[in-house]
């Protein structure tokens, strides 16, 4: 079936089997490998992505779920120079280990900051609390969030 | 058919079907949101969570409802997962559906061309069985709103705080007179039993007494008949026996007044 949606700023149109899902898709036939599949069954939040801003797990959606939407994965969060805010933030904070989650956890991150520009800390555990870490123990994922909402807000001041 | 997926999902990966005729309701308008009328409130049943959870009439209407979606799942499964797709997967621990219990919810039934009403505690028939018939799908939830009730209790004991199916949930509607008199009361258990309990004979002999962890205690042999929890990887069905009382007496915690009071 042909779909048609909006991704990473870019309308595309692909012919894909219905059963298709969206993790697939991303992964295998648009070669979006940054997008990581850990359980496949909606636990761990690997596979998170943006759709239409909210975060959703490409794992449990099928291709067809995003006719007409505007979809973000973690290669569309930064501009080819720079990276994002967020990104830059759990670099600093040492947010990131094996690596894995960090995809999933970057953009659950931009979505409760997109929400709530100056989340608490238990603001943030809520919000990545469908984002498992088998490396940092989130304390350092929660330091980075804070670090990147700090970071967002200076850049809309200066 | 499916809604927001996160059961389907997950079942079509254990058990793939083949040919793969499948109709997702999720992006029809109608079937989202809240709408008031004179008949109370009608909630689409393709609403996700996260949308029903940020709306002011669940909030302050329905707060028992807006406690049971708050720990359903993870922030992801509340963006995807739908009210309708909760109900019709029929699970006895799904966090929605004690809310729904006590709230006397009516579900809309629509077909082609014929729409029926039906109580909730009338579709739910078992785990994952409802009456649904070929054709029929469930288009929304009517509530009424019942400003008499001054306790809205929800409580689920699972074994974490976020992505954790519940062992045992407890949803409960008080109206508790100023002098601590239970005067009306609606209860409903999750996860201790094939389908959501809510027996009225435990409401019945609460009713009229002062509430207190003596009352309370008094309905537990009732209580303990009326539930038939099973074990699995979650939890005993002994421990479950034991938190589905111990978490009635929890309803003191949420009580305004002291134990005691008005003695
Ligand atoms: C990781 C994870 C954690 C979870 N945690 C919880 C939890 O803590 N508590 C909890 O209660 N649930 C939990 N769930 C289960 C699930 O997310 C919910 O039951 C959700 O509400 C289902 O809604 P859906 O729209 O995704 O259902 P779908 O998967 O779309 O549909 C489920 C079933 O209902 C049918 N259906 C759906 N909508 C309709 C309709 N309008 N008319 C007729 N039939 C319909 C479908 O045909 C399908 O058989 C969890 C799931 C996952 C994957
Ligand atoms: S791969 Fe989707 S949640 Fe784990
Ligand atoms: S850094 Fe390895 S899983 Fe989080």
């Amino acid at each position: 079936m042909k779909i048609s949606f909006t991704l990473n700023g870019k309308k595309i149109r692909v012919d894909v089997p219905p059963d298709r899902r969206v993790l697939d898709l991303l992964r295998e036939d648009l070669s979006l490998t940054g997008t990581k599949e850990g359980c496949g069954t909606g636990e761990c939040g690997a596979c998170t992505i943006l759709v239409n801003g909210e975060s959703r797990l490409s794992c449990l959606m099928l291709a067809a779920q995003l006719e007409g939407c505007h979809v973000t994965t973690i290669e569309g969060v930064s501009s080819a120079k720079k990276l994002h805010p967020v990104q830059e933030a759990f670099i600093e904070h040492g947010a990131v280990q094996c690596g894995f989650c960090t995809p999933g956890a970057v953009l659950a991150a931009i979505d409760l900051l997109q929400r709530n520009a100056e989340p608490t800390r238990q603001d943030i555990r809520e919000a990545l609390s469908g984002n498992l870490c088998r490396c940092t123990g989130y304390q350092k994922i929660v330091d980075a969030v804070q670090g990147g909402s700090a970071k967002l807000k200076k850049g809309q001041t200066s | 058919m499916y809604a927001g997926g996160t059961d389907l999902l997950v079942r079509l990966r254990k058990n793939p079907v083949n040919p793969f005729p499948l109709v997702c309701l999720g992006q029809i308008k109608e079937l989202k949101g809240v709408r008031e009328s004179p008949e109370g409130a009608f909630i689409g049943a393709c609403s996700s969570h996260a949308s029903l959870l940020s709306n002011p009439i669940i909030r302050y209407a329905f707060p028992v409802l807006a406690k049971g979606l708050q720990v359903l799942g993870s922030p992801p499964i509340r963006n995807m997962g739908t009210i309708g797709g909760n109900i019709c997967t029929a699970s006895p621990a799904g966090d929605t559906l004690p809310p729904l219990y006590v709230l006397d919810a009516v579900l809309e039934i629509r077909s082609q061309n014929a729409v029926r009403r039906i109580a909730i505690k009338d579709f739910i028939v078992g785990p994952g069985q409802q009456r649904l018939n070929k054709g029929e799908i469930l288009a929304g939830i009517w509530l009424k709103n019942d400003p008499d009730f001054n306790i809205h209790h929800f409580e689920k004991v699972g074994q974490r705080n976020a992505l954790a199916i519940s062992v045992a949930s407890l949803s409960a509607l008080l109206k508790v007179s100023e002098s601590g008199i239970i005067e009306r009361v609606r209860l409903a258990w999750g996860s201790v039993a094939p389908t959501i309990v809510s027996p009225t004979n435990v409401e019945a002999a609460l009713k009229g007494h002062f509430l207190s962890k003596d009352t309370l205690q008094k309905v537990m042999p009732l209580l303990r008949e009326a539930i038939s929890p099973i074990d699995d990887i979650r939890a005993t069905a002994a421990y479950r026996r034991t938190v589905a009382g111990n978490i009635l007496l929890r309803l003191l915690a949420s009580f305004p007044y002291k134990e005691g009071y008005g003695t």
